[in-house]
C-alpha cells in the first residue's frame, strides 16, 4: 500500500477521531459514570475509591421519598403546561400573522431576542419584574388600585409565574418554526381549497393546519425536551420554593448533589430524569412518524 | 417560491398585533436595560418612571471591580476557545460522516437528538466527579472548555452535515485529480463553500457556551468563575444592588443580542434546522 492509498483509507478515521474522542471522554463517559455512581454511596470530599456498592438502595430511597414524587409532579406539570401553551399560542399567532410583508423580517428578529438571552438573565429580569415591593408589575397593579399578586411568594402562584417566564422566552420558537412551515406549504393545496370555495377559516383549519402537523409535532418534541432541561430560571426566581412548589427535578438533582452532598443519590435521580425524558422523546418521535405517515397517505389518496 | 401567504395588504389590526407582540418580546429586556441605567433612588421610587436621567454609574461600579473584569474575561475566553475547537472538530467529523459513509447519517442524527436531550443537570454530577477526581480539571478554564466542546459537538456535526451534503462532489474530485491530498481538499475546497453553515454553527456554539450556567457553577472557583455564575451569587445577597446586577445582566445579554441583529438569518437557519426540512 502506498503512502497515498494509506492516507486515503485513513482519512475518515483521522477526521472523525478528535470529535469522537472529546465526546467519548466528556459526554459518554460521564453518562456511564452516572450509572456507576447511582449504585454506590459516596460523599463529596472522600476519595472516589471509598465509594461503597449498595446496589439499588439509592433508587429505593428515592422512590419512597415523597419529596421526589412532589418534584416529579412539579416537573411534569411545568413541562406539559409550557409545551401546550407555547404550541397553542405559537401556532395560532403564525396562522394569523402569516403574510409576506417586507417589515416581517425585522419583527422576526425581534421575536427571537428572548430566546437568545441567557436563561440566568431571564431569571434575573423576571425576578425583578415579579418583585412584590417595587417591581414593575406590582407598581402597575398598585397604580390601578388592584391588589398586589404574590407572584413568587405564594405556593399556588410561584409555578404559574415560572411558567409565564418560560412562555415569554420560548413561544417565539414555536411561532418562528410554524411560520417557516406555513411559508413552505405548497401553494397549490391552498389554491385548490380556495377554488373549492373554502373560507379563510376553513382553509386554516382543514388545509394549513394538517399540512403543518409534522413540523408542529417536531417543534413540540423539541420544546418538551428543553422543558426538562430548565434549571437556571427556576434557580434564580424561586430556588424551588416556596416549599417545594417549584422544585423541578433538575434543581432537586443539583441540591441533592451539592447541598445534601449525596452524589450517589443525585446520580440515581439523574438517571430517573434521563429515563423520563428518553421515553417521552421516543413516544413523541414514534407518534410524529405515525402522524406524518397518515398525512402522507391522506394526501396520496386525495391526489389520486 | 411556494407560498401560502396571500399578497393581501396587511390590515391595521395586523400591524397592531405584530407591534404589541414585539413590545412584549422586548419589554423585559428593555426593563433590564433601563433599570441598569437608573440610580438606587430611581429604582426604589414609588412611581414607575419611564422618563429619567440615565446614568452609567452602575456599569462603572461593575467594571471597576477587578473580579468582574476577570469573570468577563473568563466568560469570553471559554466561549471563544470552545467555539473555535468545536467548529474545527465538528466540521471534520461532519465531513467524514457525509463523504465517507463512515457512519450511518441516521445514527448520527439520532445520536444528536439523544445528546441534545441530556439535561445539563444530569451531566453536572458525573462531570464534577470525573473532573475533580480523575481528570484534575476542576477550577480550570480548560475543564470548562472541554465540557462545552463536548456538549456542542453533536449539534454542530448535525447542522454542518446538511451544508456539506450540498457541496458539489465534482469540485472535490477535480481538486484530487490536481494532486490535492484529502486535507487540502477539505480545508481549501470544502470549508470555503460551507461558510454560511459555519457562521450559523459558530453563533449557536458561542451562545450556548457564553450563556451556560450550571456546569460552570460546579466546575469553577472564585478565579475561574464565569459571568452567569456571578449573577447567581450576587442575587442571593441580602441587599440586592438591582442597578448593578441589571448592568451585569445587560453585559451578559449584549453579545447574543448583537449577533441576533447581525445574523438573524443564520440564527433562524440554526433554529429551524431539522424541524422544517427534516
Amino acid at each position: 500500500m502506498t503512502g497515498r492509498q494509506f492516507l486515503n483509507r485513513a482519512t475518515p478515521y483521522i477526521f472523525m477521531a478528535p470529535a469522537a474522542l472529546v465526546m467519548l471522554v466528556a459526554l459518554a463517559y460521564p453518562l456511564v459514570q452516572s450509572v456507576w455512581l447511582s449504585f454506590h454511596q459516596w460523599a463529596i470530599g472522600s476519595p472516589l475509591s471509598s465509594a461503597r456498592y449498595i446496589g439499588l438502595e439509592n433508587y429505593r430511597i428515592l422512590l419512597t421519598d415523597p419529596n421526589v414524587w412532589a418534584s416529579i409532579r412539579v416537573t411534569l406539570v411545568f413541562a406539559f403546561a409550557v409545551v401546550v401553551i407555547e404550541v397553542a399560542l405559537g401556532v395560532a399567532l403564525a396562522l394569523v400573522l402569516d403574510r409576506q410583508i417586507k417589515g416581517m423580517s425585522v419583527f422576526r428578529t425581534i421575536f427571537i431576542l428572548p430566546m437568545m438571552v441567557a436563561p440566568i438573565v431571564v431569571g434575573l429580569v423576571w425576578r425583578y419584574l415579579y418583585n412584590e415591593q417595587f417591581g414593575p408589575f406590582t407598581t402597575a397593579l398598585k397604580a390601578m388600585g388592584l391588589p398586589v399578586i404574590p407572584w413568587l411568594s405564594s405556593q399556588d402562584m410561584a409555578l404559574i409565574s415560572v411558567i409565564i417566564a418560560d412562555v415569554w422566552q420560548w413561544t417565539p420558537f414555536i411561532f418562528i418554526l410554524s411560520l417557516a412551515a406555513l411559508q413552505s406549504l405548497p401553494a397549490s393545496a391552498i389554491e385548490a381549497a380556495r377554488i373549492d370555495g373554502a373560507t379563510r377559516w376553513q382553509t386554516m383549519l382543514h388545509v394549513k393546519l394538517p399540512l403543518m402537523m409534522p413540523v408542529i409535532v417536531v417543534a413540540a418534541l423539541l420544546r418538551l425536551i428543553d422543558a426538562f432541561k430548565v434549571l437556571e430560571v427556576v434557580y434564580i426566581l424561586t430556588e424551588g420554593g416556596p416549599g417545594l412548589s417549584t422544585e423541578i427535578l433538575s434543581l432537586h438533582i443539583y441540591k441533592t448533589a451539592f447541598t445534601s452532598q449525596q452524589l450517589g443519590r443525585a446520580s440515581a435521580l439523574s438517571n430517573i430524569l434521563l429515563l423520563i425524558v428518553t421515553s417521552l422523546t421516543l413516544a413523541l418521535f414514534i407518534f410524529g412518524k405515525a402522524r406524518e405517515e397518515a398525512a402522507r397517505r391522506v394526501a396520496a389518496r386525495e391526489g389520486a | 417560491m411556494a407560498s401560502s401567504a396571500v399578497n393581501r395588504p396587511a390590515s391595521p389590526a395586523w400591524y397592531a398585533l405584530v407591534v404589541a407582540l414585539a413590545l412584549m418580546a422586548m419589554g423585559p429586556i428593555l426593563v433590564m436595560i433601563s433599570t441598569s441605567l437608573k440610580t438606587r433612588n430611581q429604582i426604589f421610587g414609588d412611581t414607575a418612571s419611564f422618563f429619567f436621567m440615565p446614568t452609567l454609574s452602575n456599569y462603572q461600579a461593575v467594571l471597576e471591580d477587578p473580579s468582574n473584569v476577570r469573570f468577563l474575561t473568563n466568560s469570553l475566553t471559554v466561549a471563544l476557545v470552545s467555539t473555535v475547537i468545536t467548529l474545527i472538530l465538528g466540521c471534520m467529523a461532519a465531513y467524514a460522516i457525509v463523504r465517507f459513509r463512515f457512519m450511518g447519517r441516521d445514527a448520527a442524527s439520532l445520536g444528536t437528538l439523544l445528546m441534545r436531550m441530556v439535561p445539563p443537570a444530569v451531566l453536572c454530577v458525573p462531570v464534577f466527579t470525573i473532573w475533580t477526581y480523575q481528570y484534575n480539571l476542576t477550577n480550570t478554564l480548560s475543564g470548562v472548555i472541554l465540557v462545552y466542546t463536548a456538549i456542542n459537538l453533536p449539534f454542530v456535526i448535525w447542522i454542518l452535515q446538511s451544508f456539506i451534503v450540498q457541496v458539489p462532489r465534482p469540485l472535490e474530485e477535480a481538486a484530487r485529480m490536481d494532486g490535492a491530498n484529502p486535507f487540502q481538499v477539505f480545508f481549501l475546497v470544502v470549508l470555503p463553500l460551507i461558510k454560511p453553515g459555519l457562521a450559523a454553527a459558530a453563533i449557536f456554539t458561542f451562545r450556548i457556551a457564553w450563556n451556560e450556567f450550571i456546569l460552570a457553577l460546579v466546575l469553577t472557583n472564585r478565579f475561574t468563575r464565569t459571568m452567569p455564575v456571578k449573577v447567581s451569587l450576587f442575587i442571593n445577597e441580602h441587599n440586592i444592588e438591582w442597578g448593578q446586577i441589571m448592568a451585569i445582566g445587560a453585559l451578559i445579554a449584549i453579545p447574543p443580542l448583537v449577533f441576533t441583529f447581525l445574523a438573524s438569518k443564520q440564527i433562524i437557519t440554526g433554529l429551524t434546522a431539522g424541524a422544517v426540512k427534516g
